[in-house]
This record gives C-alpha cells, structure tokens and sequence, in this order.
C-alpha cells in the first residue's frame, strides 16, 4: 500500500465527515478551523502524491505525457 | 458538477478470493438498500428541500454514497479476481457469469437487476427526510448482516467503516429534518 496515499485517504476522510458536520452545525468555529487546518494538510500531501505517482484529480499535468493516466487506480487489486 | 478524485474512501485491499461472498455483497452494488439507490434517492430529492443545511446534507451524502458504491464495486471485483472456470462451477457463480463474465453489475444478492423502486422521491422535504432516515437504517442492517456472513478481516475492515458511515448520514438527516422542520413552522401557519 502506498503511504502517502493512505495517509491523503485518510485526510480526505476526515474532511468529508467534518464537511458535512457543519453542513448542520455551520457556526462551530472551532470545527471551521480543523476543517480548513485539514484542507492545507492534504492539499499538501496531494502534490506530493502527484509529484511522484498519478494525478487524483483534476490538476496540471507534465507536460511530456498526461498523468492522469498513470497508475494507480486504487480499486485494482495488483496495488494491494 | 462532479470531479473524480482517483482513490478509494477507505482502502479496499483484499488477499483471498471469495465469489460466494461477492454474489451477497453486491446487493450493496445494486440491491433495494444499496449505495446506488441511496445516492439516486438523496441527488434527486435535494431539488425539492428547503434550507441551506438540507440541501447541502443531501448533496454532500449523495455524493459520499458514489464513493461507497466505488467500494463495494472494488470489494466485488478483488474477490472474484482471476477466477478459474473450476472456481466459478464450485463456488455457485456459474448464473452471475453467464450473464456478466467476472464484470461488476447492479444487482442485488437474490440476482434481481437494479430499480429505482425501492426509493421514492416525493417533493416533499419532510417525507424525504423521513425515507432517508430510514433508509440509512436499512443499509446499516444489511451491513450487519453481511458482516454475519464475513470472516476475512481484509474484507471486515471496509464494511465496517461503511456501516459506521450510516450511523453518521442518520444522524446528519436528523439534524437537516430540524432545520426543515423550523423553517416550515416559520413560514406556514397550519
Ligand atoms: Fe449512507
């Protein structure tokens, strides 16, 4: 399993689940600045997925050959 | 509009092969409480809620439940990997494979192709809301009872997380249902 993609899973998954905590608690301020530390922390962590294996989303590419196109595709099971 | 972010939610990364398990396992794919009628029921009832709070609840869980239907097919498809023909003959998976190959369909475990009749939309955000509580209740059951079925931990962990997921959209509906609720006693005198 790669790593670094693990731990941007794991970012992501927090951020869906506070994302839509505040959908019904939108003025917690405190849940509002985890939710924003949690973005910059993945969005970092996603450049540096990209930088070395494929794009996840849709981003810059190289400019030699289109990366989105690159493996992983994380549901395939010879990435386990 | 919808982007693809090419990853899973929650690692599906399985080791053992288990086509009797994949023929249960896919009613989540396709079957009454599964993730593709959950998210078709909540994407299409957000056009006739009110309240912010509504609107973004069922947007946001309609859009989680792609991801999840993105698991369960990813849960199928590593279980019936590279199946010997002498696999599919012993393990019951002989139906399914004349029909689809060792391809990923919605169906449910009884074999019945999906439909968009075991949810409703009703134009109505309260009754919407009701519905999706309950629906959430009923996949969380179905996971329980999967999980009966389940000893393979690799295949545990994902199903677990899932059927905590319906804990969370449960709760979540409850608290868009009281925004609604506040907003149409404010506005309409009965
Ligand atoms: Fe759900």
């Amino acid at each position: 399993m790669n790593m670094t993609l693990y731990k941007l899973t794991q970012l992501d998954f927090c951020a869906v689940d506070l994302q839509l905590y505040l959908d019904t608690h939108p003025g917690d301020t405190k849940a509002i600045a985890e939710y924003n530390k949690i973005l910059t922390e993945a969005s970092a962590l996603r450049s540096e997925y990209e930088r070395k294996n494929a794009l996840t989303a849709k981003n810059p590419s190289a400019t030699d050959k289109f990366d989105w196109i690159n493996e992983p595709w994380d549901w395939e099971a010879q990435y386990n | 509009m919808w982007i693809y972010d090419k990853k899973l939610e929650f690692p599906v990364k399985i080791k053992k092969k288990d086509p009797k398990l994949a023929k249960l396992i896919i009613t989540q794919y396709g079957g009454p409480d599964g993730e593709l009628g959950a998210s078709l029921r909540y994407l299409s009832q957000r056009f006739a809620t009110v309240t912010p709070q509504a609107k973004a609840v069922l947007t946001d869980i309609g859009t989680e439940e792609l991801a999840h239907l993105e698991m369960i097919g990813a849960i199928v498809q590593q279980l019936t990997s590279d199946l010997s023909i002498e696999e599919i003959k012993a393990n019951g998976f002989d139906a399914f494979y004349v029909e689809h190959g060792l391809g990923v369909f919605p169906q449910s475990a009884a074999g019945a192709a999906f439909t968009a009749n075991a949810f409703q939309s009703k134009g109505d955000p309260v009754t919407d809301l009701y519905e999706d509580m309950a629906a959430e209740q009923k996949a969380r059951s179905t996971y329980e009872y999967l999980l009966d079925m389940i000893d393979d931990p690799d295949v545990a962990a994902p199903i677990k997380f899932l059927r905590e997921r319906e804990i969370v959209h449960f709760q979540r509906f409850g608290e868009a249902l009281e925004y609604v609720r506040q907003h149409l006693s404010a506005n309409h005198y009965f």
